[in-house]
């Protein structure tokens, strides 16, 4: 695995061995000393063109957890202000040899755009409203360990836009339950006459909600809208778990990308399991 | 003003005087599909005589053999260029742009005016000829803005700008949104006469759409443009060029329900012609899973349903030409994630050949059909189609229909490189142009043999 761009690319063997990497690095970060020194030397630098704290805190945790030394460079208040081109940032930035890069940006494809200009892993932390590959495993990562396994369960993504169905009726079949931000940032123009209208209709609640059920929620939360309060707080989601599940995820996705994949000499510390990764269509709808 | 000097440039090199020897001349129009010599003396047809029969050219003159093979046609016209001056040179000009299209085989192409400064004034048309007529390398045609500015509000001094040559109005690149300010410009129109060629987009629902609204674009996670954009703009604007008596172009027709809207109203007799783009023919959204950024344009590309029904409509004549659209953009500006990019893709080096392979090499559309519709776009602008006759000026392009290529591997005369069907393997290939009684371009594997 050079780059993580897309969860597509990756196979059920690759998710696998990732997750199993990330329950190894969950005993570290129980440790009082939570570092190891996997990439010790290495560099990772954190470019970020949008404002998102939580996903950047969470990788350069996960990057210190492992030694590494991390850079962060934001978009706003740097070059990019003075009209500098996303690619001449790549390249500028390229020249102090990053190991690897973690990109956030607003426009779908950057990653792999970026990707195709330098030499260093790029880790895709969400581009636009395409894709964000470590929250994806960080959530089955999650769900894993809540439930055992994840075969065979009804996973309900609740949010406006999601066009599967457009009531919740029959959200009590569920087994998990993944509400989702109204994320204005994307929106150009609001898509519903008014929250109250929307937390009416789509709110997850204690009436439409069993206690039995997992929710799930990538953050931050707008309490009272998507989620009432009282659901965050019960012991039904997994919120806060997710959170925790960032990082360990991310650690294990840098390990892989750099220590893993890269060391040609050194074996590698799991019994690795399926290495190749087969490249589902581009594009494929998930 | 006489319609041949509605056009400017291509008058750079000496009259073309050249045998055509045995070439098989396929002209639509004038109802000739056989193998013939044709030989051009002082820039124009001087006779079409049986394969063998010509005399040998003088002295110096130059000989080409078709071996009955190579097809001769008349040369293709673009009612839909975008030559980027003035303001843009670094995209293109108009001696990048008119070799471009003389290494396409066409003999004439039509500006439009979303320059910068905007083509509103009859002073800057004046001088636009001016530099056509000594830069062009082959002849242009000039569409002056609809409104000032193209801001849709105030219409420019259109009896003026027909005066100083401008073949008839456009806002391209953005719709005359207003309905009430489209209709003072039809009704100027019985003033100035000139096409109105409308670009159709409604913005409120193409929004900040960056391709087509569909299961690709939701995959992507790109803002899609529905197709009701275009089509409800279409229908609308047939309806007022019918209430008005009022003659209208649809430009780049992207979709099904906007040809059903044309059909329907040329049914109804209203004024009404309409062209397509070889890359709406040909790609659909499809081609924009791997996010390049020369699959970007607007109307953007559209499903395989609307791809059909094109291809249909413009077989059937409902679409009565073929246009590119040619855009060009810079390397640096197309060189970024696809929301930033500029929309358009180049097309004038790679339009015959690629609708030839796409559409003709399957039995889609008959060759001399695709002729007739490469060729059609003068007429609409009141400009005699180009025409194998003789005593008509040379406008004519010689092809080799078994040769293959691969787009853009020996670079583009354009000065831009942002074209759909980059790498792509093509049949067909431009050998010779004739344009205005010029030999305009020559491919670089037809070495000259003077006879």
């Amino acid at each position: 695995m050079n780059h993580l761009l897309s969860i597509e690319e990756l196979d059920r063997a690759g998710i696998e061995r990732i997750i199993a990497q990330a329950q190894r690095f969950t005993e570290v970060s129980e440790r009082e000393i939570k570092k190891v020194p996997a990439l010790r030397g290495r560099m990772v630098l954190n470019l970020f063109y949008e404002a998102s704290t939580r996903t950047r805190s969470s990788f350069e945790l996960a990057a210190k957890r492992l030694s590494a030394d991390v850079v962060n460079f934001a978009a706003s208040g740097s070059s990019v202000e003075k009209g500098e081109s996303l690619k001449d940032t790549v390249l500028t930035l390229s020249a102090h040899k990053p190991d690897a890069i973690v990109l956030r940006t607003p426009w779908a494809g950057a990653s792999e755009l970026v990707s195709k200009w330098c030499s260093a892993a790029i880790v895709n932390a969400g581009d636009g409203k395409h894709e964000h590959p470590t929250q994806a495993l960080l959530d089955v990562y999650t769900l894993q360990r809540r439930l055992g396994s994840i075969d065979g369960s009804s996973i309900w993504i609740v949010e406006l836009g999601c066009e599967v169905r457009y009531e919740l009726g029959e959200l009590h079949t569920a087994d998990v339950v993944y509400a989702l931000r109204m994320q204005n940032e994307r929106m150009h123009d609001t898509w519903v006459p008014s929250l109250r209208e929307y937390a009416a209709w789509y709110q997850l609640n204690g009436r439409r909600l069993t206690p039995s059920q997992v929710l799930m929620h990538p953050g931050p939360v707008n309490r009272g809208v998507e989620l009432s309060g009282e659901i965050v707080d019960s012991p039904q989601a997994v919120i806060t778990a997710q959170v925790e599940a960032g990082v360990v995820v991310r650690m294990a996705v840098l390990y892989e990308l750099l220590a893993a994949a890269r060391s040609a000499t050194a074996p590698p510390p799991e019994p690795a399991g399926e290495r190749g990764r087969e490249r589902v269509g581009e594009g494929q709808l998930a | 003003m006489s319609a041949e000097n509605l056009l400017c440039g291509g008058l750079q090199g000496p009259p073309a005087e050249i045998l055509l020897r045995d070439v098989h001349v396929l002209d639509p129009r004038a109802g000739i599909d056989r193998r013939l010599d044709v030989s051009v003396r002082g820039g124009r047809v001087a006779e079409l005589s049986e394969p063998g029969a010509a005399a040998a050219p003088e002295e110096g003159h130059e000989t080409i053999e078709g071996d009955g093979r190579l097809r001769l046609m008349p040369a293709f016209f673009d009612p839909h260029v975008h030559l980027r001056t003035p303001g843009q040179e670094h995209k293109e000009d108009l001696g990048s742009g008119t070799r471009a299209a003389a290494a396409g085989g066409y003999c004439g192409v039509i500006a439009m005016p979303n320059t910068d400064p905007v083509l509103d004034s009859a002073p800057l048309l004046r001088s636009l000829r001016d530099a056509a007529a000594r830069e062009a390398r082959i002849p242009v045609g000039f569409l002056a803005a609809v409104t000032r500015g193209l801001g849709g509000e105030q219409l420019t001094e259109m009896a003026e700008l027909r005066q100083e040559g401008a073949l008839g109005f456009s806002d391209d690149g953005e719709p005359v949104e207003s309905a009430g300010v489209l209709r003072k410009a039809l009704q100027y129109q019985r003033l100035c006469g000139g096409v109105l060629a409308l670009h159709e987009e409604d913005r409120s629902l193409s929004r900040n759409g960056v391709m087509h609204e569909g299961a690709i674009s939701a995959a992507l996670g790109l803002d899609g443009i529905p197709t009701v954009a275009e089509s409800t703009m279409v229908a609308r604007d047939a309806e007022l060029a019918g209430y008005e008596g009022a003659r209208v172009h649809f430009q780049h027709l992207s979709c099904a329900a906007s040809a059903e809207a044309v059909a329907a109203a040329k049914t109804r007799g209203w004024r009404a012609s309409a062209e397509v783009t070889p890359h709406h023919l040909l790609l659909t959204d499809e081609a924009v899973r791997g996010m390049n950024t020369s699959m970007k344009m607007h109307p953007p590309l559209t499903s395989d349903d609307d791809r059909t029904a094109l291809i249909r409509a413009l077989r059937e004549g409902t679409i009565d030409c073929v246009a590119t659209d040619h855009a060009p953009h810079a390397r640096e500006e197309k060189e970024v994630p696809f929301e930033q990019a500029p929309m358009g893709t180049t097309g004038l080096e790679t339009a015959f050949a690629a609708l030839y392979s796409g559409l003709v090499l399957p039995g889609e559309l008959e060759l001399a059909v695709l002729v007739e519709r490469m060729t059609a776009g003068a007429a609409l602008f009141g400009l005699p189609p180009a025409q194998i006759a003789a005593g008509r000026p040379a406008e004519m392009v010689l092809v080799d229909l078994e040769e293959q290529w691969t787009a853009g591997e020996h670079g583009w005369h354009s000065r831009s490189e942002n074209c759909c069907f980059s790498g792509r393997r093509l049949q067909g290939r431009v050998q010779l142009t004739l344009a205005a009684g010029r030999l305009v371009h020559r491919d670089r594997a037809l070495a000259p043999a003077a006879a």
